[in-house]
């Protein structure tokens, strides 16, 4: 998996591409969410439209960071769901508990100022 | 064909992933009807990737939607990845067997390892409101999900997963414990 991020009005954007899963990119975006949260950025989108592939890992990486993040008072939210991670998020219970958002422009704007 | 035993005996047998790549199974190129591919493989992640690589690669060769394709190679690797981590937990000298099956029907895959076995507690149910933030314990739940059929069956020692996946059938998973 790959990760880069820019930052678009006080939101760090994190572009995530490849596979999120055991070994592959569960440790890249642990590694992530903690370098961002240790720079006190903790209002992040996470792009996830050119993932192609989440497996239970990889959802279990999404939550915690979605709670870690939460747990320092800060918000994160989901962009650009392909099917296939829409589908997972579905049956897994979890599209409700993740604010996932399609337009980057409205993501950005929907963070607490 | 659907009903027969497996004539192709000769293609039975355990055999390294390695030295037995999809395009050796059937000297046709295609995993055809009533054959069975077994393979014995080290407890990594290496294994995992492989694993689920050829259950895409034969899932392809059988007439699924490209979903079903997809849905039943993440179930391998889910399962997987509970016998190598969570069953054999990465030991060097314990082995993860994953078997294929094209019984004309159905694809019909069992992957065994020899952990601890799997027990019903260590299941819990990851829509349960306490269980939906956990980082883990989704995999059971994925595989049910994705095939039509799943049996766990307890080995001495070890657990061995069977996945079923019915051709030209949008089944509703269901489950066996034996």
């Amino acid at each position: 998996m790959k990760a880069s991020s820019r930052r678009v009005d006080g939101v760090t954007i994190l572009d995530l591409s490849g596979r999120i899963t055991l070994g592959e990119g569960s440790v890249v975006l642990r590694d992530q969410i903690r370098d961002l949260l240790g720079k006190s950025e903790k209002k992040i989108l996470l792009n996830l439209g050119d993932v192609t592939y989440i497996d239970s890992s990889g959802i279990g990486e999404l939550v915690s960071a979605f709670t870690t993040v939460r747990n320092q008072g800060g918000e994160l939210k989901l962009l650009n769901l392909t099917k296939k991670v829409h589908d997972l998020l579905q049956i897994t219970k979890l599209y409700t508990v993740f604010d996932v958002k399609d337009d980057e422009a409205s993501a950005v704007k929907a963070f607490a100022r | 064909m659907t009903g027969k035993l497996p004539i192709h005996l000769s293609r039975q047998g355990q055999r390294s992933l390695r030295d037995a790549e999809v395009r050796t199974v059937g000297s046709e190129n295609e995993f055809m009807t009533l054959e069975r591919v077994s393979y014995t493989l080290d407890s990594t992640l290496d294994s995992v990737n492989k694993a689920e690589q050829t259950a895409e690669a034969l899932a392809a060769k059988m007439p699924f939607e490209e979903e079903d394709c997809h849905r039943i190679a993440m179930a391998v690797r889910e399962a997987a990845v509970n016998a190598v981590l969570h069953g054999n937990a990465y030991d060097p000298k314990k082995k993860m067997t994953v078997s294929f099956e094209n019984t004309g029907d159905s694809l019909v895959i069992k992957i065994s390892d020899q952990g601890r076995g799997l027990r019903d507690a260590d299941i819990p149910d990851p829509l349960a409101e306490e269980n939906l933030l956990k980082q883990s314990g989704r995999g059971i739940f994925l595989i049910r999900s994705f095939m039509d059929e799943v049996k766990i069956r307890q080995l001495e020692p070890g657990t061995e997963i069977t996945l079923v996946k019915h051709i030209g059938q949008a089944g509703t998973a269901t489950e066996e414990r034996q």
